[in-house]
């Protein structure tokens, strides 16, 4: 545990831009799916990340409270279908933490 | 200093990874089903004055010519050519539209792969067709346009938005049917091409594009 966070912020030291809550590959993950997907239900991230419920859910709540996805829910009949979307502020939050990936890598050479 | 380079390198293509399998062409729109519908329903119904005064020169006279009959079949061959061209061109427009606003690009990797997956049926149906009417096969030309469709559209429905896998289906089943009922053709082909494109499209305008 410590060692994780020394290494976050030496990471994150040099460089603007990196975003805390990008830091679990999971809403690393959920964050570049919708980028490239208008809106995309549970199930289909579920397995496209390859992720427990439990665990997807806590992502998700976690990206939606910081302000960068939104929820809508639907109905396919009677049973529901939940979907997820980008909202700006996390197209913005998540383009930043991309260039800063590529600065530190220039950074570094 | 070369883990630290790495993983930052790790992290970025993870993400390229992830973006491109969850990317499908999200741009087409509900309203090029509509205007390709339209214009089926249009080629059939002159086709279907074609076809009258076909059979009207043979009530009158009470015999078929050679002849007329391959002037017949240059007529559909020009009249299905057009068809599909202001189709084509009307449905491409309505999409391009669409992309346009969405601010995305219509020629990118999506599209490309889009139109890749559903070019290989339509062409082997397309060629599998020349050789049919080669051989005079042409009651099973309309059921053959149907399930080469219907297998383009489902092949399609990976690589976009996956309700159009349903038209597919229908397009099958469809032209299923008409394998069984050759006499039906123009209608069915009327019902595959005409009704369930303005169906499907209306269904996907109202679901994805109605403000």
């Amino acid at each position: 545990m410590k060692e994780f966070r020394f290494k976050s912020i030496t990471l994150k030291n040099p460089i603007t831009g990196l975003n805390k809550v990008f830091e679990s590959r999971i809403r690393l993950g959920v964050m570049s799916v919708l980028m490239v997907n208008e809106e995309i239900n549970f199930n289909d991230l579920k397995e496209m990340l390859q992720v427990t419920d439990g665990n997807l859910a806590t992502h998700l709540v976690n990206l939606e409270e910081n302000g960068f996805i939104k929820i809508h829910k639907g109905f396919i009949g009677k049973k529901t279908n939940t979907t997820y979307a980008i909202t700006k502020a996390g197209q913005k939050a998540f383009t930043d933490h991309i260039t800063a990936l590529e600065n530190m890598i220039k950074g570094v050479k | 200093m070369e883990d630290k380079n790495q993983q930052p390198i790790d992290t970025l293509k993870d993400i390229k990874h992830m973006m491109e399998r969850s990317s499908r062409f999200v741009s087409l729109s509900g309203l090029s089903g509509v205007a390709a519908g339209i214009c089926a329903l249009v080629g059939v119904f002159i086709a279907n004055n074609i076809l009258g005064n076909y059979y009207g020169a043979f009530n009158s006279k009470g015999f078929f010519s050679g002849d007329e009959f391959s002037k017949l079949k240059i007529k559909f061959a020009v009249l299905g050519a057009a068809v599909f061209t202001v189709a084509f061109i009307s449905s491409f427009y309505l999409t391009w539209r669409k992309a346009k606003k969405q601010g995305l690009p219509i020629w990118d990797h999506t599209s490309r792969r889009l139109a890749w997956n559903v070019l290989v049926p339509l062409i082997t149906g397309g060629i599998f067709i020349l050789g049919m009417l080669r051989y005079d096969a042409w009651p099973f030309v309309a059921p053959a346009c149907l399930v080469f469709y219907g297998l383009a559209l489902v092949n399609a429905s990976k690589y976009t938005l996956n309700d159009i896998r349903y038209l597919g289906y229908c397009e099958i089943v469809l032209g299923l049917i008409n394998m069984f009922m050759p006499g039906y053709g123009l209608w069915i082909w009327a019902v595959g091409f005409g009704v369930l494109h303005i169906v499907y499209g209306i269904i996907m305008w109202q679901k994805y594009e109605r403000v």
